[in-house]
């Protein structure tokens, strides 16, 4: 189902979530042209759960993505080139080139970190809810971690303390699991977790917890924006479970686009899309759903959503003539940095 | 054991009236200016002056501020992370990890996450959040409550590492570590906790990376941390009837370190001991060994001389903790030794 929105919001959540996908599909062709970037994590297949997600709350909430982040900093409005250039590790990326894919961050978006070890932003960002009580805030706070994540001593430990402490933070897991091949079958490595439900995990402390469609952007922006009231009204935290399929070219362990770049078309003539994708396209990919949805209100025409494509097209491009443009920092920038500029 | 030779009732410079405080008080004290002063000031942890009965000093902070005193489970990997988040959103957090070894539980946090996320933000980012441990042998801590990971927290670019060794020390070193702006670990040894010292009632925070010269001498520099000062005054104390005048440096933070202290006292005295509680390889001693090797080694008229934590587990018998503790009676072998070395070069 569409999110609770007004038709132009529903449209600027599309044109949010495409940007998502076409940037990301240019960072796959980038990485095949080299030179390397090292390893990176793409969002493909996961857009209606970060994107409708963050629609879900304020601008004034913060959000602490992992090593898949470039959902949420597109969807918190990020510089899509300055976003690429660092992951280029150019001087004008939004972290001078320090962090990378793995640690881009965006404090001035509301993003103020993100890690790339698992599990290691799920007590920052319940920390994080806990100065928004004590400073009086009406300010959310939103850990977001994969099933991986689950596996981890620090899950469970936060999620007790900010059980008792009531803080306003929201635990989204992004289950990317289903379908996983596995380290053992020699693909992306998946969850190895003993409870079949995840969410008995977050209630085994009581917290309360919803399990939604990933692919369904109305479901996760309903259980978002109920966890947020929950937090905002002093009820403290809710576990978000949002399942999604993996996208095939991330299963392998260097993401791939098996069948080259993902065509709207595809959402209303499933029979065009290429043989290898087509279950995919056709029952998993949530943002050929979302197009399917708003095609089906008449909110939209086929016409004016190939219009916002190729806006959005135009965009990346132009991001990455500015990321492949920049310099490289300085040398001596390698020494800043280390401690707080006084 | 008195800390510094100030008597109790002595006048301070310009109107500051000194008074004898515990360490520990002076701890409190500093806490609770923090609370005063800073309505973003939030401490979240437990045993502050750990177990023993000192720990009921801090009940008057905790009382006082119940809203900004928490009490966390036993989850240090979690309440650690919980103060970087607070320290990330506004807060100035101090986390008591309790006894140093127990930092370990959340070095994933202290080590991966604090010390790396205003590099990794480009500088876009401050982290106001001080560690709390206490340190060192304690007398019966055995091998797994008896640590000094000062070392180890050294080899991570990014920490602010912070060693008092007075109570004037604590009470000025830990609001210069608060409103620093950047992850700093403060370090405490247990044993200092009952030593008693002057602290002026409205002294200035000490900035760090300001060594002390806790004792001037000319013979011997003898550099010392953490309760290892108070060793090396014993001994240097000892000494001074045999004749030797020895000098002893107390560097009071290792991260930011102040070299310059420690190279103008070996470009005078010549001859450098250096002691303190963590283990002999790769510890604090042996990265000041390295730093006067590269840069002064002109200056040196006798072999560089370790009084260090030997490489083994820390053991439970007082027979045998003993053994490994940086006693008065080795620093003062180790500064008569550097007096008679075979090496010993005149200049």
């Amino acid at each position: 189902m569409l999110p609770d929105l007004a038709p132009a919001e529903l449209i600027s959540l599309f044109r949010r979530m495409l940007l998502v996908r076409r940037w990301e599909e240019r960072l796959i062709q980038l990485a095949a042209e080299g030179p390397s970037f090292g390893h990176y994590h793409v969002y493909i297949g996961q857009e209606t759960i970060g994107v409708p997600a963050l629609w879900a709350l304020r601008s004034t909430d913060v959000v602490f993505p992992t090593h898949r982040n470039h959902g949420y900093l597109l969807g918190r409005g990020a510089d899509p080139g300055r976003l690429l250039a660092e992951v280029l590790g150019k001087a004008t990326g939004l972290n001078g080139g320090k962090g990378g894919t793995l640690h881009a961050s965006a404090p001035e978006l509301g993003i103020p970190h993100t890690s790339a070890i698992v599990g290691g932003v799920i007590p920052i960002a319940a920390g994080a809810a806990l100065a928004a009580r004590i400073k009086g805030r009406d300010q959310v706070s939103v850990a977001v971690f994969g099933d991986g994540a689950m596996e981890e001593g620090a899950a469970f430990e936060t999620f007790n303390t900010a059980a008792l402490w009531r803080v306003p933070v929201i635990f989204l897991c992004e289950n990317n699991t289903r379908d996983a091949l596995g380290a053992a079958a020699g693909g992306y490595p998946a969850s190895i977790i003993a409870a079949a439900d995840l969410c008995d995990i977050a209630r085994s402390v009581g917290l309360p917890t919803a399990a939604v469609d990933g692919t369904d952007a109305g479901a996760v922006f309903a259980a978002m924006r109920q966890g947020a009231v929950r937090a905002r009204g002093g009820d403290g935290p809710t576990f978000v479970e949002a399942v999604v399929s993996r996208w095939p070219g991330s299963s392998p362990l260097w993401p791939e686009l098996p069948a080259g770049r993902t065509e709207l078309r595809y959402a209303w003539a499933p029979q065009e899309a290429p043989e290898r994708l087509a279950l995919w396209y056709a029952e998993r990919d949530g943002l050929l759903r979302y197009v399917r949805e708003l095609l089906d209100a008449s909110l939209a025409t086929r016409e004016e959503l190939a219009r916002i494509d190729s806006e959005v097209r135009a965009a990346v491009e132009q991001a990455v003539r500015f990321a492949t443009d920049s310099a490289y920092p300085p040398a001596d920038a390698a020494y800043d940095n280390v401690f707080a500029s006084s | 054991m008195d800390t510094t030779e100030t008597a109790a009732e002595a006048p301070g410079p310009a109107g500051v009236t000194a008074r004898e405080l515990t360490y520990a008080e002076a701890l409190v004290e500093a806490l609770e200016d923090l609370m005063k002063e800073d309505p973003d000031f939030l401490i979240i942890g437990s045993y502050v002056l750990g177990l023993g009965p000192l720990r009921v000093l801090f009940d008057r902070v905790r009382a006082a501020y119940p809203a900004r005193v928490l009490d966390p489970p036993t989850a240090e990997l979690a309440f650690c992370g919980f103060g970087i988040g607070a320290a990330m959103n506004g807060l100035h957090v101090m986390v008591d990890v309790g006894t140093a070894s127990f930092v370990f539980q959340a070095f994933p946090q202290v080590v991966n996450e604090a010390a790396n996320a205003i590099y990794m933000s480009g500088g876009r980012l401050a982290l106001p959040v001080v560690f709390h441990l206490l340190h060192g042998l304690r007398a019966g801590g055995a091998a797994q409550h008896s640590h000094s990971p000062q070392a180890m927290l050294w080899n991570t670019p990014g920490l602010q590492i912070i060693l008092p060794a007075s109570p004037a020390d604590v009470k000025g070193l830990l609001p210069s570590a608060v409103r620093s702006g950047s992850p700093t670990v403060f370090v405490d040894h247990s044993k200092l906790l009952p030593l008693r010292g002057a602290v002026p009632e409205h002294a200035r925070p000490i900035p760090l990376g300001v060594a002390d010269v806790k004792r001037r001498g000319r013979d011997v520099t003898v550099v010392a941390t953490s309760f290892s000062v108070h060793q090396a005054l014993v001994a240097a104390e000892r000494l001074e009837s045999e004749g030797i005048d020895v000098e002893v440096i107390d560097p009071r933070t290792i991260v930011p370190l102040d070299r310059r202290a420690i190279l103008e006292s070996v470009a005078t005295t010549g001859r450098l001991v250096i002691v303190d509680e963590t283990h002999r390889s790769c510890g604090v001693a042996s990265e000041i060994a390295a730093i006067v090797g590269e840069e002064a080694l002109d200056a040196l008229r006798a072999p560089i001389c370790r009084v260090t934590v030997p490489d083994v587990p820390v053991p439970f018998s007082p027979a045998l903790e003993s053994q490994l503790e940086p006693t008065p009676e080795k620093i003062a072998a180790a500064i008569r030794a550097q007096m008679t070395s075979r090496h010993s070069r005149r200049p």
